[in-house]
């Protein structure tokens, strides 16, 4: 470490993701004998970057979520990594475009992928044969998801719900990108939602009609039972819920809590008979950014790039159990891959149908309003289109107070970058 | 001012400095800029900007402004008045001159050494609907009020029910009645044995002795007590953060004016507005403080006086 340039970096990450990536930031310390990458776990690891950015010592390298992009970006809190990228030989051609363009915001470069996920059905095989399913053939069509939901959906004596077949809000993670399985965009891509379209609506009427078939007091009260989902009560491995929407990362926490024997598959999520060019999946990734004010950015930048080479990358996402962010994957990394269903989140994250999970400058406000107001349909206290029309207003109202923050903004924060990038 | 009387005003304000220099880095200047913030469209990472009384307009114009302060008020309403009565009632009990007296004593104040954050994830399981334990001791009565009338009563769904989650709350901040207690307990020691001898005398019973005697004396360290309650009550924010895994619970049941603050500056990066919410917070405070000094002048018995 002595006379090498000390890179800090920021992960979020724990357990065994984390020691994934410590690997990899060993394996470049030992590479070379100019830069030394001190890697540090840190939880809620987007506020304290941004505490340190706003306090004037950030890291040089940060692990966030694309969902943080938007904000940080018009912020002035990332460099722009155009250039440093080009630099370093990474060009779009390397990569899957729905990650690419996760890392692209106002036509910028801002970070580059260090492992991502698509998300698919998983279904317990062992529910689908008790109610006599075909435990290989998962449902095709929203139509079908929800009469499959009515054969897995198992009562009480006393009426109340013993399980379910599906539930939207379990885990509810994707709620915000929902309405585009029902045809349409949630955001236009500037300064107005779309929450009022065909698609909004739909969404919130297909939420509707789970409280008007289960009741809603039996579906909160089964909920109730629902535990952590980093534990053995989570209710897919439990068998409370038969069928869930999931990213590439669930095969780690199954393989770590569901009961000896779970036997599990993983499809697409069915479309609606509407729209069947709706998107096939969700894309999301997680990111390395480097901050507005870093030390040392050349050096951050070899770090990364140095995990971006294709045998890196598939290291690191082979050991964190997830696909490759890449265009191109070798056949030993989906030959080896601990993952089952590796090749069928590959083949989703490189369908034309993959979609870029919904990235809004108001991100962290729209998601909660989703949740809250999704809870509320589906306990029966409000009407779908009551839903959507307050959380509607509520988010174009801060989305165009972002808007004008950003507008007060946007001619100094954009000659800065090209300063930036024409250095 | 001779030299003597100088060293000693030097020495006084060295001893006080420490004091005055976190007080004036530490409150007074966060307060200022608060309040200037308050005035600002302001992210933390970009320059405050000058919106005039806009962030105050939009609060409220804004429903869940309103909802976290309703929630606020009634958690606060509902929670000093019960806590202070359990633990009067404890208080007095654990006064009584029994054996293990002692014992009994630090039992009710365990409660309150066990962290805010490991205090809600134990409720978080005490409260479950379906496995928690408060629940299964709520069941048998459920079951016999059942048996008697025909009804299909079921023990509430605490967490996840909006019309009882905060009442989940209430419940979770009585564990922590001990602080309460261990100072009222203090207060009944100082009252003077005569007080009772005298009001035995006259042939009093005992809820006399209560009512007239122990309440009265203990009246200067119940309004000590109740003025903290409300303002750490207008403050809650570590227990229902966590229980709600930093969300609002259903239905916005389980946000608070504190949780709403939080998430405004440090989730949503909308530092103007969190920071007009704390100065409506801080103000509700001081008047509902001074209320209370108000009133406490009227009806507080201090024995000097």
């Amino acid at each position: 470490m002595k006379g090498r340039v000390v890179v800090e970096y920021w992960e979020k990450w724990t357990d065994f993701e984390r020691a994934a990536m410590a690997a990899r930031v060993d394996e470049f310390n030992n590479s070379q004998d100019r830069i030394f990458v001190r890697f540090l776990s840190v939880s809620r690891v987007d506020q304290k970057m941004m505490l340190a950015t706003a306090g004037g010592v950030p890291p040089d390298v940060a692990g966030l979520w694309d969902l943080n992009l938007p904000s940080f970006s018009e912020n002035n809190a990332l460099l722009p990594l155009d250039r440093l990228a080009r630099e370093a030989g990474l060009q779009e051609e390397d990569y899957n475009p729905v990650f690419w363009k996760l890392c692209r915001y106002r036509s910028h470069l801002w970070a580059l992928p260090s492992t991502p996920s698509v998300v698919a059905l998983h279904w317990n095989k062992r529910m689908f044969r008790e109610a006599g399913l075909d435990p290989e053939r998962p449902p095709r069509t929203l139509a079908e998801l929800e009469s499959f939901n009515e054969k897995l959906t198992r009562k009480h004596p006393d009426g109340s719900l013993a399980q379910i077949g599906h539930m939207p809000q379990e885990p509810g993670w994707w709620l915000p990108d929902f309405p585009s399985w029902f045809g349409g965009a949630s955001w236009d891509g500037g300064g107005r939602l779309l929450l009022e379209a065909a698609s909004g609506r739909a969404f919130f009427n297909w939420l509707e009609s789970y409280p008007a078939r289960f009741g809603g007091p039996e579906l909160f009260r089964l909920r109730g039972a629902f535990g952590n989902f980093a534990s053995p009560d989570n209710p897919f491995f439990n068998g409370k819920v038969a069928m869930i929407l999931q990213g590439v990362w669930m095969d780690n926490f199954i393989r770590k809590y569901a009961p000896a024997g779970f036997t599990y598959g993983v499809a697409p999520f069915p479309e609606t008979d509407e729209h069947p060019q709706a998107p096939l999946t969700i894309a999301q990734t997680d990111i390395l950014v480097i901050p507005a004010g870093a030390r040392h950015p050349r050096e951050a930048m070899e770090f990364i790039a140095f995990l971006q080479k294709q045998k890196n990358m598939e290291t690191l996402c082979m050991e964190q159990r997830k696909l490759s962010p890449l265009a191109r994957v070798s056949e030993e990394f989906l030959r080896n891959h601990p993952h089952p269903y590796l090749r069928e989140f590959q083949e989703l994250a490189q369908s034309p149908r993959a979609q870029p999970t919904l990235c809004l400058p108001t991100m962290k406000e729209y998601t909660n309003d989703m949740l809250v107001y999704a809870n509320q349909v589906l306990l029966g206290r409000m009407s779908g289109e009551q839903a959507r029309e307050e959380m509607a207003a509520r988010q174009q109202k801060a989305l165009q107070a972002k808007l004008e923050r950003w507008q007060r903004v946007a001619q100094v924060r954009t000659a800065a970058w090209e300063r930036e990038l024409a250095r | 001012m001779t030299f003597g009387e100088r060293r000693k005003t030097v020495q006084g304000l060295l001893f006080v400095a420490p004091w005055v220099l976190g007080f004036l880095v530490l409150n007074l200047y966060p307060f200022c800029a608060s309040v200037w913030f308050s005035l600002c469209d302001y992210s933390v990472l970009s320059q405050p900007v000058y919106l005039g009384t806009r962030n105050f307009h939009d609060l409220l114009q804004d429903p869940v402004f309103w909802k976290a302060l309703r929630n606020t008020l009634l958690f606060a309403t509902v929670s000093i008045p019960l806590s202070t009565a359990l633990s009067i009632g404890l208080a007095v009990l654990l006064n009584q001159p029994v054996g293990a007296q002692g014992f009994f004593r630090t039992l009710f104040f365990l409660p309150c050494l066990v962290p805010a954050i490991s205090l809600a994830i134990l409720w978080q399981w005490m409260l479950n609907g379906q496995m928690g334990l408060v629940n299964v001791a709520l069941r048998p009565w459920f079951d016999a009020i059942n048996g008697l009338l025909g009804s299909s009563l079921q023990p509430p769904d605490w967490l996840n029910d909006p019309s009882w989650a905060l009442w989940g709350l209430v419940l979770t901040g009585l564990w922590g009645t001990g602080q309460a207690m261990i100072i009222y307990l203090a207060g009944l020691q100082e009252i003077p044995a005569e007080l009772y001898e005298a009001a035995s005398l006259d042939g009093t019973t005992a809820w006399q002795r209560f009512f007239h005697v122990t309440l009265p004396m203990l009246s200067p360290v119940i309004f000590f007590n109740v003025l903290m309650g409300l303002i750490g009550a207008l403050q809650t924010f570590a227990v229902p953060y966590i229980l709600t895994g930093g969300g609002d619970g259903p239905g916005r049941s389980l946000l608070f004016l504190a949780t709403y603050i939080y998430q405004n500056a440090f989730d949503f990066w909308n530092m103007g507005y969190a920071s007009a919410l704390a100065l409506v917070l801080f103000c509700m405070i001081t008047i509902l403080t001074f209320a209370a000094v108000r009133f406490g002048e009227k009806k507080v018995h201090y024995e000097g006086r």
